[in-house]
């Protein structure tokens, strides 16, 4: 269910501290998603694919999730030029493609892929589990965190609960159709799947006081930076900076 | 002397259509290990519930470690000394890696992260899991899970422990090695199973829980 496919590797990135990561990951893409200059958002694309190749990420599977996410910007990179008005650069028929949507348009489509290279490269190489308690340390509120560890332990445990409740309809003959039947056959599986996971979130509450637990969480994950820590935040702050320099100068 | 744990008279039910205890008394001293048989319904878990705090009786007394409880205050004082085993280990394992979920007891008793750290080390070889502390939990199969759960509630040094069904769901090996790892424990236990083969090879004492009462009965009858 928990997707860990760039999590086991050995490189420079893996070995880095996860704070430092989720900072340099988060640093940039916030300049390149707010810059309006090409050079700018040209430059957060390198920075990117310099990343991607140092976390040695597998080029299959990150031109499988490349594909998803160009999906979406191929409809914005045709529809927007033809929706926006301005300059045209050509017609076709009764439309006129304008030169100021296809540079908008192009302008996201670079922003969302060096976003999401960054991202991948440095955050989408840990597990979840590394990734909350980094966020705990870099001060998001513990509610939040311990409600994506909730999730992540939890997901699993419900994914299979409603397998087996599904191979309790397919065993007697259930196959969804457009049908009232269905419809109300779903509805009684969402609802009994609501029911369970409130009778096992009981059952874990249960359990946590059982273990002393009295509505407080204590961290116990330590962390430590080092040498290459220092070194790598340190390049990510220059590189972030002549982000910078390319959008403002 | 005086028992571990005490009941008296207890009864209990779910609503008034769902009667389960009707006067049950029981008594844990130290040493004892005391099977729990029943049909399914008939309580068991229930009243481990009950001694812990986790369900409130409606008539009788629960006594445990010399405390009567009159709130949630007492029960917490008695939770840590009574560990409970949960039938679902997926209930009781929520944390991301193993040895943060046996650090959570430990850690909300007071431990410093050292001596928590060591606390998992240390449980984790009883148990028989070397190296396990940085899997995650929800990786683990079956038969590892209630290891861990079982780590867990030994992590927090009880004096008595609440084992709800332990062998369910078991293939044979995991079954022999928690066997193995519950006769060589020292603590008295409250063990609720249908595992009689189990029970016969554990318990000094069984009672059978038969229409809302307690009966007591012999190890060999079981």
């Amino acid at each position: 269910m928990v997707c860990a496919t760039f999590c086991e590797g050995r490189t420079v990135v893996h070995r880095l501290d996860a704070r430092v990561r989720v900072a340099a990951a988060v640093l940039p893409a916030c300049l390149v998603a707010v810059a309006q200059r090409p050079e700018a958002v040209a430059g957060g694309l390198v920075l990117g694919m310099l990343l991607a190749a140092a976390a040695r990420l597998d080029p299959a599977a990150l031109l499988r999730r490349l594909r998803a996410v160009n999906g979406v910007m191929a409809a914005l990179v045709v529809l927007l030029p033809l929706t926006l008005g301005g300059p045209a650069l050509a017609h076709l028929g009764p439309l006129s493609v304008s030169a100021e949507g296809l540079r908008r348009a192009l302008l996201v489509a670079g922003k969302a892929n060096a976003v999401f290279l960054c991202v991948t490269a440095l955050i989408g190489t840990m597990h979840l589990v590394t990734l909350g308690a980094a966020l705990g340390r870099l001060g998001v509120p513990a509610r939040l965190v311990h409600m994506l560890f909730f999730t992540v332990r939890y997901s699993d445990v419900l994914h299979h609960e409603y397998a087996r409740l599904r191979r309790g309809m397919r065993v007697r003959c259930f196959r969804p159709r457009l049908s009232r039947h269905t419809y109300r056959t779903m509805g009684y599986l969402l609802g009994m799947l609501l029911v369970r996971s409130f009778d096992r979130a009981h059952r874990i509450l249960d359990a946590m006081k059982c273990r002393g637990f009295t509505g407080e969480f204590h961290a116990v994950r330590r962390f430590a930076l080092s040498r290459s820590d220092a070194v790598f935040a340190a390049a990510i702050a220059a590189a972030t900076a002549a982000l910078g320099w390319l959008e403002w100068s | 002397m005086t028992p571990l744990i005490r009941l008296e008279n207890v009864s209990f039910r779910y609503g008034p259509a769902r009667p389960v205890l009707d006067g049950v008394s029981l008594a844990l001293h130290a040493g004892q290990r005391i099977g729990l048989v029943g049909d399914i319904g008939s309580g068991k878990t229930s009243l481990l519930h009950l001694i812990v705090g986790l369900l409130r009786p409606d008539g009788g007394a629960v006594e445990a470690f010399g405390i009567r409880p009159a709130g949630e205050k007492d029960y917490v004082r008695i939770r840590r000394r009574a560990g409970l085993m949960f039938q679902d280990a997926d209930d009781q394992l929520f944390c991301p890696t193993v040895a943060e979920d046996i650090a959570f007891g430990p850690v909300n008793l007071g431990c410093t992260c050292e001596q928590a750290h060591a606390i998992v080390h240390e449980t984790l070889s009883v148990v028989g899991l070397d190296g396990y502390a940085d899997r995650i939990t929800y990786q683990l199969s079956a038969g590892e899970k209630r290891m861990v759960a079982l780590a867990t509630v030994l992590a927090m040094r009880p004096e008595v422990l609440l084992l709800d069904e332990p062998s369910a769901n078991l293939d044979a090996g995991a079954r022999g090695r928690l066997l193995g790892i519950l006769a060589a424990r020292h603590e008295a236990m409250l063990l609720v199973s249908h595992d009689l083969d189990m029970i016969r090879r554990l318990c000094t004492h069984v009672v059978r829980l038969r229409g809302g009462r307690a009966e007591p009965c012999r190890v060999e009858d079981v």
